[in-house]
């Protein structure tokens, strides 16, 4: 509420008119992913000299909306907006389409209108969970390969996904086979308890081939198990998750993982290109731009991956 | 008559709460049912409501013998119960309230409109035509609510009015107003069955007067016929003639405490008294007259907000708390042994232990082998029964968890002990018991405060009697005044000042 | 010594079914190897990974034996894991580390125990209170990551391991033993009993019921201080979101399957930490039995029910090994209270 308030108010007093203004209504700071996008996008927009107004909601609904309104009163050039909710946007969306101000999407979807929004820019859940298992499917050792997977959250669109892109990606390779599969909460703790009982249940972990995990911090805390074993990740058990935050450049730096598949957070990057081409000459773009699903492996010099990451506020 | 009760018998575990009781109610009279604590009112009225089924007797309204299982089919019957606590819900409206759990439906709607109909009708009559049934019942004084709860009742039962310490958070002109919708009642024909224990009010509103104690039947007579001295006889009772006095043996014993001007306001007004060593102080007076309050007091349990306690040097005795009096030396067996006495689930061993533990500490526990040998002392001087220290206190019956607390403040050897109703509840022998132990503790030395509302008691027990009436310390009786009829009249005495009634 | 087994037997003899259950579908459930000098296996999991449940218990079970509740534990645990591992990051060293966690813990429990004993508010209320915005101070600490750090001191009490021994189960056995040997070697096992099943006859009796109250607070909030050390020991890292989430419910669980009850009075440690151990069992059986993940919670609450269910004194004296709780004296008090 503060950020709210104190963002209104040095939006109000910087009345300099520069090439460009946008504003972001952000959802909040819960992950940190979210904080690293909020880092990213300040970036993007400072290198393209667009004048950023930040507005972080609190994870409340009405927070976004009387930004999104303060940002229509303002007079902005575009509007970005990260919707806390999917439903409940039209009359929002219809206010700032009536001021000609185009809406970008950031990550995720609403229920409203195509027509209300002009794209929206975010990941396909289904195809990182296919980069994940493509990368196993060129990357396993000859033979069978016996698999574990830490699922995510039990029911969540993530979860569902990821674990859907792996399978069909690994559907064409009989090798491979998911042998057990387990919810991880898409923690660290939860990752290496349910780990230890997949070593425990797999003859000590001598069975298991490869660890896919739903994200990097459940193969995080998985590594620690594996290794308490006294068995050796990355090596003796391929590790690849998913999200690319920074703690798992390090792991893989170390030897521990073997990949790991971008959820990146510059989501900021392609909805300013679009926005920049639609406000050039009017290029209306896709309604759905896809970010790219970037494979990072052992050989993509994860130190600076993660030096490059660290301090993005993940 | 409209209700006849005969042979009327409840027993509980360790106690006979209602012994042969007998009870009328005719139509159109409005019946006071009196007695001290314990002595079965509340166990009468809820064998009538159905709360509890009753051991033997029987109960007829109308001329047809009834058996309520339940509150609600005494409802049904016609008999009606408002208590001191509006037990109404003060965050419905009054109409609501009114018709709780009958209200009119329309297309299976509770219909709003015909619901406030409803409750102005059952309104109707008694003087409240100025409430708006739509609004919050909490948002009206406590005697509006009271009066909306005998509305509720009357129009439900009908027959039987049951009006438990109706009065007893109202003020003079509040009360006023209540008894005036009473009578109306009466003059409609209902019986109304009234417990309170304001004297001027039951002289004030009731037709005839049913005295309970140690649940039997002791009188039933006009009240017009009644004087207040002869009421309170009857309540106090005057059964042990064995009230062979101890009467000053002990007068002359050094003063151990003063209390000057002790008190605390709203609960007891400043009090003077002087314990002597070994003596025995008798506190007489009516429920709620100031008995337990004074006790209160001195034992720090509600702290006084003026005067003090002094040894005899002039050193102010520090009272703010439970744990201060003990320190002091103090001790106290309080009224109600079940909620403020027994530790129910624990042990005779640890009950008994409690007290001594706590002062000594947590870090230094009492060895088991000593509070062991210390249970069985006193399991054996008191005849404690069963006479097992590993037994759950709240298994044994009431006067054996009530000697269970007198062994706890024992075996502190206090200086200055509080007994509050020591013997209620609890079989003949067990009570002659504790009044020789009384004896036994005085005579080595011990200062006791005894709290009774059994006159005999008093008289056989104490050096002195105070009695107390309205909150305050009004007489003090010594030598051959300590009788009957004295104590009797010092509590009787009307008070000139109506207000004082209140307090 | 009969006497305390026997107070225990219900515990024990359920821990023994759910363990036969377990082994019915994972037969090596009991096997135990030594690998690299440590001890290896699924019941060695159990007990390590029982550590911050069991810990939870202690404290929790001296809070339900005062007849309140602490529902704040979860939130303590991940606030004390954010100050160690805070310290440790900033190069404070592991002294630091564990006071700063130790010092949280105590602080909360402080908190709880003022507003219980001296406000007179309800326990469920007043613990609700950091339930709630335990996590957020926790957040700010970590500044909304997972603050991990490479200390290998403070790891040791998360992933080391002592002659083989995983430290977390040497964590709570201490704990456990220490916990119980105070409040049975002195009073405060009495005095805390005493004002759990009466508090204003034990007032009377001039046990010090306010000082003994926040006593226990103190109590669980260091337990859950502890149990937040040993979570982000474990992973090397303090997860402010999901450290102890929802673990304030399994240690009420395992209290109550420790055969204490909620409405206060008798406890005993030692069962309230076979509950935990039980909970555990049943959580690594179904880890281990291999079944899709949406059916963890369900399995879980049919087994607990089943376990309750035959805990409870209506139906417990019939079977053996069950039921072995005294009647509560306390009801025939209530019912003799109806005489006046």
């Amino acid at each position: 509420m503060k950020t709210l308030m104190l963002g209104a108010a040095m939006a109000a007093l910087s009345t300099g008119v520069s090439a460009q203004t946008i504003g972001f209504s952000q959802i909040g700071s819960e992950s940190g992913w979210r904080a690293a996008e909020t880092t990213v996008t300040r970036q993007e927009a400072e290198a393209r000299g667009i004048d950023l107004r930040f507005s972080d909601a609190q994870q409340r609904q009405e927070n976004q909306i009387a930004a999104i309104r303060s940002f229509v009163a303002q007079g902005v050039d575009a509007i970005l907006l990260a919707p806390v909710v999917a439903t409940g946007w039209d009359s929002v969306l219809e206010e700032a389409k009536e001021a000609e101000i185009p809406v970008v999407l950031l990550d995720r979807q609403v229920d409203s209108s195509e027509d209300l929004y002009l794209t929206a820019v975010g990941s396909d859940l289904v195809h990182e969970g296919a980069v994940a298992g493509q990368w196993l499917v060129d990357n396993k050792p000859e033979g069978a390969c016996r698999v574990v997977e830490l699922q995510g959250t039990t029911g969540s669109s993530p979860a569902i996904d990821r674990a859907n892109g792996f399978r069909q990606a690994i559907e064409g390779t009989p090798d491979i086979e998911i042998v057990r599969s387990q919810t991880g909460d898409f923690t660290r703790s939860g990752g290496k308890e349910v780990m230890e009982s997949f070593l425990q249940a797999e003859g000590g972990g001598d069975n298991i081939c490869a660890l896919y995990a739903h994200n990097d911090d459940m193969a995080l805390g998985a590594i620690q198990a594996i290794k308490e074993a006294g068995i050796d990740p990355g090596d003796d058990i391929l590790i690849v998750s998913i999200d690319a935050v920074p703690d798992i450049f390090k792991a893989m730096a170390e030897g521990d993982a073997n990949a790991t598949v971008e959820l990146t957070p510059n989501m900021a990057g392609p909805a300013f290109d679009a926005l920049a081409a639609y406000m050039a000459d009017g290029t209306e773009p896709e309604k759905f731009i896809q970010t790219e699903s970037a494979l990072y492996t052992q050989d993509d010099d994860p130190m600076a991956q993660y030096e490059a990451r660290k301090d993005l506020g993940y | 008559m409209l209700l006849t009760i005969r042979d009327l018998t409840k027993t509980f575990p360790g106690t006979v709460a209602l012994d042969g009781v007998r009870f009328d109610l005719a139509a159109g009279e409005v019946h006071a049912l009196l007695g001290e604590n314990g002595a079965g009112k509340s166990t009468l009225i809820k064998c009538l409501t159905g709360m509890h089924a009753r051991d033997g007797g029987q109960i007829a309204l109308d001329g047809q013998p009834i058996s309520p299982g339940s509150t609600q089919e005494a409802q049904a019957l016609g008999i009606g119960t408002v208590y001191q606590e509006v037990n109404l819900l003060p965050n419905l409206t009054v109409a609501e309230n009114l018709t709780f759990g009958r209200q009119p439906v329309r297309f299976g709607m509770v219909s709003r409109r015909r619901m406030h109909e409803e409750a102005r009708e059952m309104l109707a009559g008694y003087g409240l035509d100025h409430v708006d049934v739509a609004r919050e019942l909490g948002a009206y004084p406590v005697a509006v609510q009271q009066i909306v709860a005998i509305a509720r009742a009357v129009a439900l039962s009908g027959k039987v009015l049951i009006l438990d310490e109706p009065t007893a958070s109202l003020d003079a002109r509040e009360t006023e107003t209540l008894f005036e919708v009473v009578r109306g009642l009466r003059a409609r024909g209902l019986g109304i069955i009234f417990i309170s224990h304001f004297l001027d009010q039951v002289f004030d509103l009731t037709d005839r007067v049913t005295v309970l104690r140690n649940g039997r039947h002791i009188v039933t007579a006009g009240t017009a016929a009644l004087n207040r001295v002869e009421l309170i006889h009857h309540m106090l009772g005057h059964e042990l003639e064995m009230a062979e006095a101890r009467r000053g043996v002990q007068r002359d014993g050094p003063a151990m405490l003063r209390a000057e001007g002790l008190g605390r306001r709203g609960r007891i007004a400043p009090f003077d008294l002087t314990v002597r060593r070994g003596e025995v102080i008798g506190l007489a007076g009516l429920l709620g007259s100031g008995r337990t309050e004074t006790g209160d007091v001195l034992f720090g349990r509600t702290p006084a907000d003026r005067g003090a306690l002094r040894e005899p040097d002039g050193t102010a005795v520090e009272l703010r708390s439970p744990r201060a009096a003990i320190a002091a030396g103090f001790g106290y067996a309080p009224e109600d042994r079940k909620t403020d006495g027994i530790v129910a689930d624990l042990s005779v061993r640890e009950n008994i232990a409690l007290a001594l533990q706590a002062r000594r500490g947590w870090a230094r526990p009492l060895p088991r082998a000593e509070a062991r040998r210390l249970a069985e002392d006193y399991i054996r001087r008191l005849d404690i029964r069963p006479a097992d220290p590993e037994k759950a206190v709240g298994l044994l019956s009431g006067g054996n968890q009530q000697k269970v607390v007198l062994a706890r403040w024992l075996a502190m050897n206090p200086r200055f002990l509080i007994l509050d109703e020591p013997t209620r509840g609890i079989d003949v022998g067990a009570h002659a018991e504790i009044l020789r132990l009384v004896g036994d503790l005085t005579d080595a030395g011990m200062s006791i405060l005894l709290i009774s509302s059994e006159l005999d008691e008093l008289i056989a027990a104490s050096d002195r009697v105070i009695v107390v009436r309205d909150r305050r310390h009004v007489s003090e009786l010594v030598g051959e005044d300590i009788c009957t009829d004295r104590i009797v009249q010092a509590i009787a005495r009307p008070d000139a000042d109506p207000e004082g009634a209140r307090a | 010594m009969s006497q305390g087994l026997r107070r225990l037997a219900p515990q024990l003899v359920t821990l023994a079914a759910v363990v036969a259950l377990v082994s019915a579908f994972f037969p090596g459930f009991l096997a135990v190897e030594i690998a690299d000098g440590r001890l290896v296996g699924s019941a060695v999991d159990v007990l390590k990974r029982g550590a911050p449940v069991a810990l939870l218990a202690v404290g929790m079970t001296l809070v339900i034996a005062t007849r309140g509740i602490d529902l704040s534990v979860g939130a303590v645990m991940a606030i004390c894991g954010a100050a160690s591992a805070w310290a440790v990051s900033n190069g404070l060293g592991l002294g630091a580390a564990l006071a700063l966690g130790l010092g949280a813990g105590l602080l909360c429990g402080l908190w709880n125990g003022v507003l219980v004993a001296l406000f007179g508010i309800q326990p469920i209320v007043a613990t609700l209170i950091l339930m709630v915005a335990g996590r957020g101070v926790a957040q700010m600490i970590t500044e909304g990551r997972i603050l991990t750090f490479s200390h290998e001191g403070l790891a040791f009490f998360g992933a080391g391991d002592v002659v083989g021994v995983p430290t977390p189960i040497l964590i709570w056995i201490v704990t456990g033993v220490a916990v119980g040997l105070l409040v049975r070697r002195t009073a405060l096992g009495l005095l805390i009993e005493a004002i759990g099943i009466n508090r204003p006859a034990s007032a009377l009796a001039g046990v010090n019921a306010r000082v003994l109250l926040i006593a226990v607070y103190v109590a669980s909030g260091l337990c859950a201080a502890i149990a937040g050390i040993v979570v982000a020991a474990d992973i090397r890292g303090a997860d402010a979101n999901n450290a102890g989430l929802w673990l304030e419910l399994d240690a009420i669980l395992a209290v109550v399957i420790g055969g204490t009850s909620l409405l206060g009075g008798r406890f005993s440690v030692a069962a309230s930490i076979l509950g935990a151990l039980v909970i555990q069992t049943i959580d690594t059986g179904i880890l281990l039995a291999g079944f899709p993940s949406e059916f963890n919670l369900v399995i879980k609450a049919g087994l607990v029910v089943i376990i309750l269910v035959l805990q409870s004194p209506r139906l417990g004296p019939g079977l053996p090994g069950f039921g072995l709780r005294a009647p509560r004296a306390a009801g025939v008090a209530r019912t003799e209270k109806a005489t006046e």
